[in-house]
């Protein structure tokens, strides 16, 4: 027996033993994921015993280092581990943007001590993080923020208002994009810097969505003190560890969705819709438009599974994240589309007790914002057109 | 297993692609489709193709052949699907070495698969009946008759069915059209009395064939695997067919999406290259993306055929769908960005569009294996 397979059968032996079934079942709600942080608090006994379970083995974040709190993984067995979570259908014990996004630009652009001061906190769930990129007047054009860090001594003094900020109410620290040169070019005055969100100064307000929830905010920075220490990268270069980020909030956003779980589209639509004598959905077109979707589906994730594969290869585009970025949203939309046609009538119910306070429409109202967030779907053509196929004056 | 290609697989590309690019670009397909060429294909090159082992490729070592696997098919029907070589190497050395080798007794297998190996015989699988692929719909009816069968009936669409030294045919040997149950598969040789080949060029210059079977008596010695029991054969042989086919369209995909990349760079029109412009930009992004996402599901199929061939109907569905659909995309924006230049029979894209349209149909198209994957899922 190889020893990833030796990896394999131990991986499966420990996730049966350790993952309690309540974790095995698809999430029903917001409230199921577990983001950690200061204030977190666990929606059950079973989710407590999972998350802690799995920070114990270092599996909240398999593929980072064991010095940080990771599993020390190779791309090989952290793969395995996903996969063998996945048979069991184990939810995610700890879902974080400091996993997702932070993590990946401290490791690559961070300093020792940085690393050392933040990366344990995210594997152990210890601080929650939010994204500070976006403001009102850059949104798709992002090189135009305003936000600006003034020298003061030790420290920068930062002001200006961010929007679109995930869970800045939440979060207990922030990654952010600041001017720490006016007078540079666009994309040359930009830095990276890191602070508390308790710190004098921050203050969010959360922002009404068309789902009802307000998952944003506007988040407001007035003479906030940050020590220079906190810039990830160099000053004014800000704008690479950006980018590099981007690529891994992309890959992220692009794998949304409950891929591959729960029960097929298709019979979630017979519940409600019927089937005829054989089995099959009673309603001709919506069958195609859901076996269509589930044939898109299945290559998007053996794409998905490839992007890693060619990673590890080194085989891959770094622009490539945008495509999957695209297809990955555009597909989730579909999806609820799709689930809002087969529920009919019953999807649209947005308070009662029946629909759990309008779960479905309100999810799917959220989709919409996925070829949104993270940049447009456009933009996202727009990277794929200059950077992978090289057209011209894109 | 990683969804990418091998060192040595990597190798057989190389050496596939540049025979076939030296050997057959486009310019092959037309010259042959110019002189109305009977045969249609080279014979020399597939002498060629069997000197370089690729004719014998599925074949097992054993019988004379390489033993490589559905992968390997896969990569030599990308780089056929790059330049649209006429070849009988999806009749003879996927399809019918494939039926053959899962399906043959020591006997049939010793009989054809060296032959198959070493390029001297030609095989065609006769399949399909009506005007759109329905294997379980199989109506040629195969009749005892003393110590055999006789066979009644019409085929079509049978690839290079014209030039086969043998036919593999599926018949009805029990129940009704529809049923799994009662299909055989039968090696028949075409010129066997009371068969009658018409050999037809299609819309893509390749060659199919119609075949009417008026009484034709074969011996029991002529049955490929079970009586009664070919369904799950001839499912598994297809199933290789059309990752095979799903192959060829990622490489015709790809030839279309690079040539119409290169045009939009080329190409001026208000004093700036069309591909500067938005509209066509943000499609041949769109493209790409499906083209890669297509070639993941093929890979991921041709891999699954390998290794567990009994569960890969679904991913093979979704490979065929997501490659009938890709291609279609791309032949369609490969003529619309081409413009007017695109509509000219001197340009090659039109046989892009045309080879396309065929593979579609080859072994069901988009909507047949997207209906395969809602009946596998329940819905």
């Amino acid at each position: 027996m190889s020893d990833l397979e030796k990896f394999r059968r131990e991986a499966r032996a420990w996730l049966g033993q350790n993952c309690p079934p309540e974790m095995r079942k698809p999430m029903a709600s917001d409230s199921d994921t577990f983001w950690g942080g200061r204030n977190a608090t666990f929606s059950s006994e079973a989710q407590r015993v999972w998350f802690e379970r799995m920070r114990d083995k270092g599996w909240t974040v398999p593929h980072w280092p064991t010095e940080y709190g990771g599993g020390g993984l190779d791309g090989e067995e952290a793969k395995i581990v996903r996969q063998e979570m996945a048979a069991i259908g184990a939810r995610q014990p700890l879902t974080s943007f400091g996993i997702s996004m932070l993590g990946p630009a401290l490791l690559k652009y961070g300093t020792d001590e940085q690393k050392k001061e933040h990366l344990p906190k995210i594997t152990a769930g210890l601080i929650r993080w939010c994204q500070g990129y976006s403001e009102p007047n850059a949104g798709s054009d992002l090189a135009s923020l305003q936000t600006r860090a003034e020298s003061d001594g030790d420290d920068y003094v930062i002001n200006g208002q961010k929007i679109w900020t995930s869970y800045a109410n939440h979060a207990d620290w922030i990654f952010c994009l600041v001017r720490t040169d006016p007078a540079a070019k666009k994309h040359d005055g930009i830095s990276f810097i890191l602070f508390d969100m308790t710190s004098k100064g921050v203050s969010t307000k959360p922002i009404l969505l068309i789902s009802g929830y307000s998952p944003f905010c506007e988040t407001f920075f007035d003479n906030v003190r940050v020590p220079k220490a906190h810039v990830v990268g160099q000053v004014n270069r800000g704008w690479d560890v950006a980018k590099y980020l981007l690529q891994h909030e992309r890959a992220m956003i692009s794998g949304m969705g409950e891929r591959g779980v729960g029960r097929p589209l298709g019979q979630i639509a017979a519940d409600s819709i019927g089937a005829d004598e054989q089995g099959r959905l009673d309603d001709a077109p919506l069958r195609s438009q859901i076996a269509s979707f589930e044939v898109d589906e299945a290559a998007l994730a053996a794409a998905a599974e490839r992007a890693v594969d060619l990673a590890k290869a080194g085989q891959s585009h770094p622009a490539f994240s945008s495509a999957m970025k695209y297809y990955g949203t555009e597909l989730n939309k579909r999806r609820y589309e799709i689930l809002m046609s087969a529920g009919g009538i019953d999807a649209l119910e947005w308070e009662s007790e029946r629909s759990r306070g309008g779960a479905r429409p309100r999810a799917w109202l959220r989709t919409k914002a996925n070829s949104i967030e993270g940049g447009t779907s456009e933009v996202m053509l727009g990277i794929v057109a200059k950077r992978i196929l090289d057209l011209p004056g894109a | 297993m990683a969804l990418v290609l091998t060192e040595e697989q990597s190798m057989l590309r190389d050496s596939a692609r540049g025979l076939i690019s030296d050997k057959a670009p486009v310019s092959h397909l037309r010259s042959l489709r110019d002189s109305k060429d009977a045969t249609g294909f080279s014979r020399e090159l597939w002498r060629t193709f069997a000197e370089m082992g690729f004719s014998g490729l599925l074949v097992p070592e054993e019988f004379g052949g390489s033993g490589l696997g559905c992968v390997e098919a896969g990569i030599v029907m990308e780089e056929i699907g790059r330049t649209l070589m006429p070849s009988p190497f999806l009749a003879t050395s996927v399809l019918a070495a494939s039926a053959l080798s899962r399906g043959g007794n020591e006997a049939q297998k010793a009989q054809y698969l060296p032959k198959v190996s070493d390029g001297s015989l030609l095989a065609a699988l006769a399949i399909d009946e009506g005007a759109k692929h329905r294997p379980l719909q199989t109506k040629l009816q195969a009749t005892r008759a003393g110590n055999g069968f006789k066979l009644n009936g019409d085929k079509a669409f049978v690839v290079d069915g014209h030039t086969a030294d043998l036919l593999i045919v599926a018949a009805r040997s029990a129940g009704a059209a529809g049923d799994k149950n009662g299909l055989t598969l039968f090696l028949v040789d075409p010129k066997s009395k009371g068969l009658a080949i018409e050999r037809i060029a299609m819309v893509d210059s390749h060659n199919a064939a119609r075949i009417v079977f008026d009484h034709v008596e074969v011996n029991a010695d002529s049955v490929l695997g079970e009586v009664d029991e070919g369904y799950a054969l001839l499912d598994g042989v297809l199933n290789i067919g059309r990752g095979a086919v799903a192959s060829e369209m990622v490489g015709l995909s790809e030839e279309v999406f690079g040539r119409t990349v290169t045009y939009l760079k080329e190409r001026k029109q208000f004093g700036k290259a069309i591909g500067e412009f938005q509209a066509l930009q943000h499609r041949a992004a769109q493209l790409y993306i499906e083209i890669e996402i297509t070639r993941a599901a093929v890979l991921k199929a041709l891999q699954t055929l390998d290794a567990d061939p009994g569960k890969a109907g679904t991913a093979v569905a979704v490979a065929k769908a997501r490659a009938g659909n890709t291609a279609t995309q791309a032949v369609q924006e490969g003529v619309q960005m081409h413009g007017g230049m695109g509509m000219t029979d001197q340009f090659d894209i039109g046989f892009f569009m045309k080879r396309a349209r065929v593979c579609q149909e080859l072994f069901g198209d988009s909507n047949f294996h997207a209906d395969q994957l809602a009946r596998a899922k329940g819905y």
